[in-house]
């Protein structure tokens, strides 16, 4: 017992040690916080948007004569609960801005925390159309919300794509009920056939849903849900002959539903309102590719672009001699910055002031960027 | 059989503490309370969890995952019941917070006693029809009550659905005391509110540990067959102890809700079911200052150890299993437990130098249909 | 109710596909359940283990698109045993680990079940780390040919082979345990340890046994729902082990041929449900009819008895 006590004690006096010699903040350099997941199950999406600011701010501070930044990371885990003591951490260590919360779940207990505190929070990712409703001073993002997404999807597919009768499916988790109620209202309002269903994304068996899929025979099937499980219900849907087009959201966009969904996933449609780096023919956008993947090894994912783009908004208000949480949060509600994700401009609540929906497919068992839905051509399957 | 264990520290410890005068317990108590108040300070902060706000941790999950652990420990510790759905009564505390909190606007105060009675009636809903059965079918059944509880939330417009409810009421601050001023920006207040509740939480369980019910429980836990013959009323007790453990896990849940201000179904998971039965046994099942012990570990280490993030859960379990290995009694085992466990008879059952008795396990049914059937015999004589 | 008649035949079939899933693996908590009264939590990580086993197995014969014939059952066969071989293995590893020293000093069950979650999260999170977090898909290996119509339901080969091998593995199982000199030791055991000892039975082979068993037929539990879903991860054992024990229960723990009537009618019922009530109640549906049965029959539907199964 006492040689564990012993033990314990010492790794504890160990990584407080090290701990310490990494705790900067306060002083001299200005510290950003990363907030979101790094580990965890769903930490992917987490890692792609601090891997585009920490390119940032290793850009900015290879400069010579500019402000230092330090970039300090806080993972949440994608846990609500997390996420709000890792709020309150970041109010005690002073941080000045915050790159996050990264989804919604966990910024509707965490934001609350930074905007008592007045610490300017950017998100680049959270899309619930509730959050920008809470009257937050320091509140932005750099995408639209679900209310842009959904009836921009129900759009493509009642127009584009010209299907008469629908199934929209939601997988029970916040944004998937979000993005799927906001298809049916616009759906029905275009005139289409609307028939719902639910599944558990935890779950393997999605029978239930595909024979009543089967039965309703529709056009187009679209869920509100993450890659994992849009890939399970590709497979399943594909292997009970379901010959519909199938459509889904930001949440499955990613080369994942590709990777396991297989062949089934081919031809499936997915919408984003943000765009993808790669393959641009823009030379901004092109230069942050390359020094991506130049630095990570690994092509720009879902929302790198917006993480970069954030990190670049916040050190632009440093670099303006912002150094106040409160001067940064003026400075960033003013901004018109062009990113290489999307020109940004925010409103008043802290919405970008114009926004797109863009859409993708899986072609080849490779994501391919359609373009904005407006133009945007689906690819025959074939 | 030879211990593969440690040497055993622990057992003279608490022998001499048996033994101590009661002032000389008293003065103890009174120093404990007076370091958990001080327990916030940044100075032990800086050690106890440098990568997170220290007092907010000491909120949830400490504060909480040991009240849960109490109230837990009331059902598994002391009737010797395996609930593996606890989180089901945390969830409706929450929930009771949230739904009077937003759409009646009432006080925190009020809830309070709203929420526990709720969660109590949930505990003997759930209890009346199971706790006739055995114990393994009372752990799958409370498991699946658990999963119905955070499924139906889930399901529902009346629980907000997956989106749950956001912008309930923080309690009403008191006066102008900066340790009493509860909103979103503090931290303190809420971690002594629930320190409060702790002390309440341990007063109350202590008191019932020493009386007649508690005496029946520890009857029932060590053999029901027993405790029956002997004339306990043992399906009544076990229903309040399923009442009591559920009204502090109901309590516990009303504090979450008003200090987290927005609660989801993904907040009460099965996990946390099986992260306080893990606390409540690696702590010493059945004794209150290893119980504490053990949920404070469990809530507190992974907080520690942020930065070892991928690897904490496999540590844990590997730590689970070692720790079973070594000293199954768990870290502060209570002395009556200790003495069970030499003799081979825990609790539950054992798992026998060999194997479990399947006779005694066949005579047991037989033997609490019976009691069913008695029970309600003396029930029905108990009523006007 | 019109969606429960619309969808009968879809969902009986795919009810009863699942329902054998559910219970192969249910075998695995009865058998250990009738021998050492233990609920093995960590046995939804052994039959992860076995889907892992199956995918490798496919990677490693290069695989690349589905087989027909004498191949398909080549390789169906060679799936199968690696499925047996990870599931059963990892079960005796377990229960040397995790089980057997408590059972030597006579631990509380308590304490078992704890030892049992602290493994489950241990296995989970190896694989986590070694193999991530992600879904990660199986090579299609069998054409999903529909071979006939039931209403509108479709019978489809790779269900057809679920239930047919299920059925088969029970059929074996059942004959192992009330035939063989080794499935008396076990049934002796059981029925009561003390004097099984007596008589010269070696309890640690026993449970040894009981665990590789259980863990075989998780193992082909594992390798058919790979071909069936093309998809496995860390944690798919989490789920499909807590419907197992389910269904364990439900026909009543102990007992091996409750255990497959417990798996299947849980697979109905809960596909039932699903049609009438939404996908989303399946798990809601499966709980309450457990409740409801246990209240009527509180040893499960066909009642515990493995040591008196063929009487």
């Amino acid at each position: 017992m006492i040689g564990i006590v012993v033990a314990v004690v010492a790794v504890v006096a160990a990584s407080t040690s090290c701990g310490k010699s990494k705790n900067s903040g306060g002083g001299g350099t200005p510290t950003l916080a990363f907030m979101g997941a790094l580990t965890g199950s769903n930490a992917q999406l987490g890692i792609n948007i601090y891997n585009g600011a920490k390119l940032a701010i290793d850009q900015h501070n290879a400069k010579s004569g500019v402000t230092k930044v330090t970039l300090k990371k806080y993972d949440t885990q994608g846990d609500a609960t997390q996420a709000s003591s890792q709020a309150k951490k970041v109010v005690q260590d002073k941080d000045v801005a915050v790159i996050g919360p990264a989804f919604s779940g966990e910024s509707k207990t965490a934001d609350p925390i930074l905007n008592a505190a007045k610490i300017p929070f950017v998100s680049a990712s959270a899309t619930a159309v509730a959050l920008a409703q809470s009257g937050w001073k320091y509140f932005h993002r750099v995408l639209a919300n679900d209310d842009v997404q959904g009836p921009g999807d129900a759009d493509f597919i009642a127009k584009t794509l010209g299907a008469k009768s629908v199934y929209v499916i939601d997988d029970q988790s916040e944004y998937g009920l979000g993005l799927a109620d906001a298809v049916r209202k616009q759906l029905k309002t275009d005139g289409a056939t609307v028939k719902n269903g639910s599944i558990d994304p935890k779950g393997s068996d999605y029978s239930t849903t595909v024979n009543a899929i089967k039965a309703a025979n529709p056009d187009v099937v679209f869920l509100g849900g993450y890659y994992d499980a849009a890939a399970r219900l590709v497979k399943q849907m594909r292997a009970a002959t379901v010959k519909a087009t199938f459509v889904s959201g930001d949440g499955s966009l990613d080369q994942k539903i590709a990777d396991q969904g297989g062949a089934s996933a081919n031809g499936a449609l997915l919408s984003c309102t943000c765009s993808s780096a790669v393959g641009s023919t823009n030379p901004k956008v092109q230069a942050f590719e390359k020094a991506y993947v130049a630095k990570w090894g690994s092509e720009p994912a879902t929302y790198s672009a917006e993480g970069y783009d954030v990190g670049n908004i916040l050190l632009q208000a440093i670099d303006n001699g912002k150094k106040s949480a409160q001067d940064i949060n003026t400075y960033v509600a003013s901004i018109d910055y062009q990113g290489v994700s999307k020109p940004i401009k925010f409103n008043s609540t802290g919405e970008l002031s114009q926004s797109l929906l863009f859409m993708s497919e899986v072609v080849n068992d490779k994501i391919k960027f359609l373009g904005p839905t407006s133009t945007a051509k689906p690819v025959p399957a074939g | 059989m030879r211990r593969i264990g440690l040497p055993d520290v622990i057992g003279p410890i608490s022998d001499r503490w048996s033994r101590l005068p009661t002032p000389a317990r008293y003065v103890v108590y009174v120093i404990a309370i007076v370091a958990a108040f001080a327990l916030p300070a940044d100075s032990i902060g800086s050690f106890m969890s440098p990568q997170s706000d220290w007092s907010a941790i000491l909120f949830y999950p400490i504060g909480v995952y040991i009240l849960l652990a109490i109230g837990l420990n009331v059902v598994v510790g002391q009737a010797g019941l395996l609930d593996l759905g606890y989180v089901a009564f945390f969830a409706i505390g929450g929930y009771t917070m949230g739904k009077i909190g937003l759409s009646l606007k009432w006080d925190f105060w009020v809830i309070l006693p709203c929420g526990i009675a709720a969660a109590a009636v949930a505990g003997v809903i759930l209890g009346a029809p199971t706790l006739r059965l055995r114990g393994d079918y009372l752990a799958i059944v409370t498991l699946g009550f658990g999963e119905i509880i955070r499924i139906t939330a889930n399901n529902l417009n009346f629980t907000g659905g997956p989106r749950g409810l956001s912008g309930i009421p923080n309690p009403p601050s008191v006066g102008s005391f900066s340790a009493l001023q509860f909103n979103v920006a503090t931290t303190k207040p809420f971690y002594y509110l629930v320190l409060v509740m702790i002390i309440l939480a341990i007063v109350l369980v202590k008191r019932l540990e020493r009386s007649r019910v508690g005496r029946a429980w520890a009857a029932i836990r060590e053999d029901e067959d027993a405790a029956e013959v002997m004339g306990v009323p043992t399906f009544r007790f076990k229903l309040w102890a399923f009442a009591i453990g559920a009204c502090i896990g109901g309590a516990a849940g009303v504090l979450f809700a008003a200090q987290t201000i927005s609660i989801t179904p993904e907040d009460f998971p099965f996990l946390l079911s099986s992260y306080i039965v893990v606390a409540v046994v690696l702590g010493g099942s059945g004794n209150l200052a290893g119980v504490i012990l053990g949920a404070f570990l469990v809530a507190w280490l992974p907080e520690r150890f942020r930065g070892f993030a991928d690897y904490r859960v496999l540590a844990f379990g590997g730590a689970l299993v070692l720790m079973m290995i070594v000293r199954p009694e768990g870290l502060l085992p209570s002395r009556r437990r200790r003495a069970e466990l030499a003799e081979g008879t825990g609790g539950m059952g054992s798992l026998g130098g060999g194997v479990g008795g399947a006779q005694t396990q066949a005579v047991r049914i037989e033997a609490v249909e019976t009691d069913a059937v008695q029970t309600g015999a003396v029930e029905s004589e108990a009523a006007p | 109710m019109h969606a429960f008649v619309t969808q009968f035949w879809p969902s009986t079939i795919d009810g009863l596909t699942i329902g054998s899933i559910y219970g192969l693996i249910a075998l695995g908590y009865t058998l250990v359940y009738g021998v050492l009264r233990l609920i093995n939590f960590a046995h939804s990580e052994v039959f992860m283990v076995g889907t892992f086993a199956s995918l490798f197995t496919l990677h490693g014969l290069g695989i690349t698109h589905a087989e027909t014939g004498f191949a398909l059952v080549g390789v169906l066969i060679l799936m199968g045993l690696a499925g047996m071989a990870g599931s059963g293995i990892t079960a005796v590893v377990l229960e040397r680990v995790a089980y057997r020293p408590l059972r030597k000093r006579g631990s509380s069950r308590l304490a078992a079940l704890i030892s049992a979650i602290g493994a489950s999260f241990f296995l989970q999170e190896v694989f986590a780390l070694r193999y991530g977090r992600d879904l990660l898909s199986f090579p299609p290996l069998m054409n999903k040919t529909v071979l006939f119509h039931i209403g509108s339901g479709q019978v489809r080969a790779d269900k057809v082979l679920v239930v047919v091998a299920a059925l088969v593995m029970a059929l074996a199982l059942d004959r192992f345990v009330n035939g063989s000199r080794l499935g008396r030791g076990v049934r002796a055991t059981a029925q009561d340890p003390d004097t099984a000892v007596l008589m010269g039975v070696n309890i640690d082979r026993i449970v040894m046994i009981t665990f590789l068993v259980g863990g075989m037929m998780a193992g082909v539990a594992a390798m058919l729902y790979g071909n069936y879903f093309e998809l496995t991860q860390y944690n798919v054992g989490f789920l499909l082990g807590i419907k197992a024990f389910t269904a364990a229960v439900l026909g009543g723990i102990g007992n091996i041929r409750g255990a497959l009537l417990g798996g299947l009618t849980l697979g109905l019922i809960e596909n039932y449900g699903g049609s009438v009530f939404g996908a989303q109640w399946k798990d809601v549906i499966a709980f309450t009819v457990l409740v409801l049965v246990l209240m009527v029959r509180p040893t499960g539907l066909l009642g515990e008895k493995l040591t008196r199964a063929r009487a």
